[in-house]
């Protein structure tokens, strides 16, 4: 605990790169999530509801089997394997993209359905093309997005089923809080993976309370 | 050093991780024990400060590890499961198996000794009383060495538990450090490897019941994984660490390494 | 729908698109029908007031003649254009106006830069309808009669060569009302063909150069303002002058 509270620099380091591989693979997930979630949303083709069905059903993937098709996949012997990025950030950033990138596809699908029930025939009237009102509708409910986003992070630097297969948790290279959180417990040291699970917790209350402050700011402008 | 670590690791992000491949790093496919005991932690910045070799270690049990290598990710192999390892190197996969250092299992217990085998040093007799009594046991279940060194002792004690399993015999499928939290949680008996045991944080009132039997011998070997099977191998730096470790430096520093004052591994590589 | 010349991009964009001749037009949605057989003629220039009692189907006549709605049958022809074809030289204001989440200024510009149009326009739009000291407010908190007049700012800033106007000025204070009035009466007089549903009897006296009253799925009346309010032709349009229900 003493360990915990000094800041200790590995535990820093620990930190660091939890939130580096986390918010990296939220930044991708929203890049690759939000403009299917759009298009999701103002579009009306044949199989949508399928889509749909099965935009929520990965919400729910298990991090472990992600992380095993994520393996599969970067292992030397695997297809991309060449690469070499088995047991490093990368892979980290790639697993956990693949884990929440439906989640900030699916949740916003949802905003930006509701958003363009409002604004859709305002649009119709003002002849914008489909890629002018997916940027409308990104932009106008960016605040609610945040909060989409905001949910992804939170399922990434919670889990510990995908990093821990592609990261393999090396000292120093790979190990996140969670994983370290996963080590110290096997070690028996639950004193130790408490305390990192306080630190855990208390980097995500601090995230969520940013973000709820920025909100609130653009509730107060009928932004949100 | 924290900053030259973010710095290190920003950089591996952009050029898509390839850093971490550079040729003074290795991975070794390394059994829990060694690493939760904390040997990795002393051995390598000896190791790396002669060197310079970085080396990564991936701590999963003995049955992974050897997934994971035979799948090319990895440059050395060091588990504690020799039938496996033989086997290892004779499908091609490993250069050359070499004995490294050795421990030895227990039998941890609860204080209050339900089945009545503290202090014996027969483990199959012990076995077959824990199994008789129908006391709790809890096994990892995860095909890892430890896993399979006590299939065998349950073997040659003519029990098998896994008739029983979900009743006395409860196979958690996780690692050493967790099927000894949840072992100690239900107050069944546990078997593992004694460096595990030393250095693990959170005994309770355990105590370990059973040890002492030379077929509780728990040997660990080391090998490389083998190039003509796996191109990406970093095999200079693997051959180096491997013939370190069997080195009489590093048997010594292995022979150092001390938890509470207790020597966890005895080394035992053959005389160069 | 019906098209009776083929039109090329080019022509859509330049070709006159009034007057607009609308005939048959037949709307409806499974057993309900709204429109049933409807026939109108309107001219080039000048403000129409379109009225008629709820559920008359003044708002979906709007919406089919601006081509956000396909008619079930029958043809809308705007010079030699159908509706669908030039939308976009035509306006129409909600009566609850849209307003994107973001300031006074950026709602005018986001349809600006949408339409490849000059931003400068913007300020002197603003100055227009009374809101330049509001330009980087949120569009949001304005009142119910800012908003509006944003809407109509934004409107304008299409040039459109046609503005539509759903009730407008339904619920909102007499001073917002003459406020929006002065607007479209601006816009009329430099030659902006008005299409205005109302239900506001002064505010249809003030504004008509004519009246289409729409009665029972058609143009029951559609008489020069002169003529309407003295002396409506139709039973449906007296009693609804007089205050009286009409089904």
């Amino acid at each position: 605990m003493a360990l915990v509270l000094s800041g200790n620099a590995d535990l820093l380091e620990i930190v660091a790169l939890s939130l580096q591989v986390s918010l990296t693979a939220t930044a991708i997930a929203c890049l690759i999530g939000l403009p299917i979630g759009a298009l999701v949303a103002i579009g009306r083709f044949p199989g949508r509801n399928a889509v749909l069905i099965v935009m929520n059903a990965l919400m729910g993937l298990p991090p472990v089997v992600v992380g095993l098709l994520a393996y599969l996949h970067l292992s030397r012997s695997g297809p991309l394997g060449f690469l070499g990025l088995l047991y490093t950030p990368t892979a980290m950033i790639i697993a956990q993209t693949i884990l929440i990138a439906p989640i900030v596809a699916a949740l916003s699908r949802q905003v930006l359905e509701d958003l363009h029930a409002e604004y859709a025939e305002q649009f119709c009237s003002l002849c914008l093309t489909r890629f002018q009102t997916i940027q409308a509708l990104l932009w106008d409910a960016r605040y609610s997005l945040l909060t989409v986003g905001l949910a992804g992070f939170g399922r990434a630097v919670a889990e510990v089923g995908a990093v821990i297969i592609v990261g393999g948790n090396i000292d120093h290279l790979t190990r996140v809080m969670t994983t370290a959180i996963a080590l110290e417990t096997s070690k028996g040291d639950l004193a130790l993976a408490l305390a990192l699970g306080i630190i855990l917790l208390i980097i995500a209350l601090g995230v969520n309370a940013a973000v709820q402050s920025v909100r609130m700011t653009a509730a107060r402008q009928a932004y949100v | 050093m924290l900053a030259r670590r973010l710095t290190a690791t920003a950089a591996a992000l952009i050029i898509g991780g390839a850093a971490w491949a550079q040729d003074q790093s290795i991975i070794v496919q390394s059994t829990t024990s060694t690493a939760n005991s904390g040997l990795y932690d002393y051995l390598l910045p000896i190791f790396q400060g002669e060197t310079g070799i970085q080396v990564n270690v991936v701590a999963v049990g003995t049955g992974q590890a050897i997934k994971n290598a035979e799948n090319c990710d990895g440059d050395v192999l060091l588990v504690h499961a020799k039938p496996s390892e033989e086997k290892f190197v004779a499908a091609g996969f490993g250069t050359e198996r070499t004995d490294l250092m050795y421990n030895d299992f227990v039998i941890v217990g609860p204080s209050a000794d339900p089945a009545g085998v503290g202090g014996m040093n027969d483990v199959q007799g012990a076995l077959a009383k824990i199994a008789g009594e129908g006391a709790l046991f809890a096994s990892r279940g995860d095909d890892s060495g430890t896993h399979k060194k006590e299939i065998a002792l349950w073997n040659d004690s003519g029990v098998d538990p896994t008739a029983a399993s979900g009743g006395w015999y409860r196979e958690t499928g996780s690692g050493m450090g967790a099927t000894l939290n949840a072992g100690i949680g239900m107050g069944a008996y546990v078997m593992t490897d004694r460096a595990t045991w030393i250095s693990f944080g959170n005994k309770q009132d355990y105590t370990i019941a059973v040890q002492g039997d030379e077929d509780m011998f728990n040997q660990y070997g080391v090998i490389p994984v083998n190039p003509a099977k796996c191109p990406s191998v970093n095999v200079d730096a693997a051959q180096t660490f491997a013939g370190w470790l069997v080195s009489d430096e590093g048997q010594d520093a292995i022979a150092a390494y001390k938890v509470a004052d207790q020597q966890l591994f005895f080394p035992n590589a053959p005389e160069n | 729908m019906a098209v009776t010349s083929a039109t090329d991009a080019t022509e859509a964009q330049s070709a006159p698109i009034l007057p607009l001749a609308v005939r048959d037009l037949v709307l409806r949605f499974g057993d309900v029908t709204v429109l049933d057989g409807l026939s109108l003629d309107l001219g080039a220039s000048g403000c129409t007031m379109v009225m008629g009692p709820n559920g008359s189907g003044k708002s979906l006549l709007l919406k089919l003649l601006h081509g956000l709605t396909q008619p079930t049958a029958g043809q809308i022809l705007w010079g030699r254009h159908a509706a669908a074809e030039i939308t976009a030289r035509q306006a129409l204001v909600f009566q609850k106006p849209v307003l994107l989440r973001r300031s006074v200024v950026d709602n005018i510009d986001f349809v600006l830069k949408a339409r490849g149009k000059d931003r400068a326009q913007r300020d002197v739009l603003l100055d227009h309808v009374g809101l330049a000291h509001k330009a980087d407010q949120p569009a949001r908190l304005l009142s119910g009669g800012e908003a509006q007049r944003l809407a109509l700012a934004r409107a304008l800033s299409t040039d459109p060569e046609v503005m539509f106007l759903d009730e407008p000025t339904a619920s909102l204070d007499p001073a917002s009302v003459l406020a929006i009035e002065r607007i479209v009466n601006d816009a009329r007089d430099r030659g902006v063909r008005i299409i205005f549903v109302t239900h506001d009897m002064g505010q249809a006296r003030r504004m008509a150069d004519d009246v289409v009253f729409l009665h029972g799925g058609r143009v029951a009346e559609h008489s020069p303002a002169p003529d309407f309010f003295p002396e409506p032709r139709c039973a449906a349009a007296r009693d609804y002058l007089n205050g009286r229900i009409v089904v």
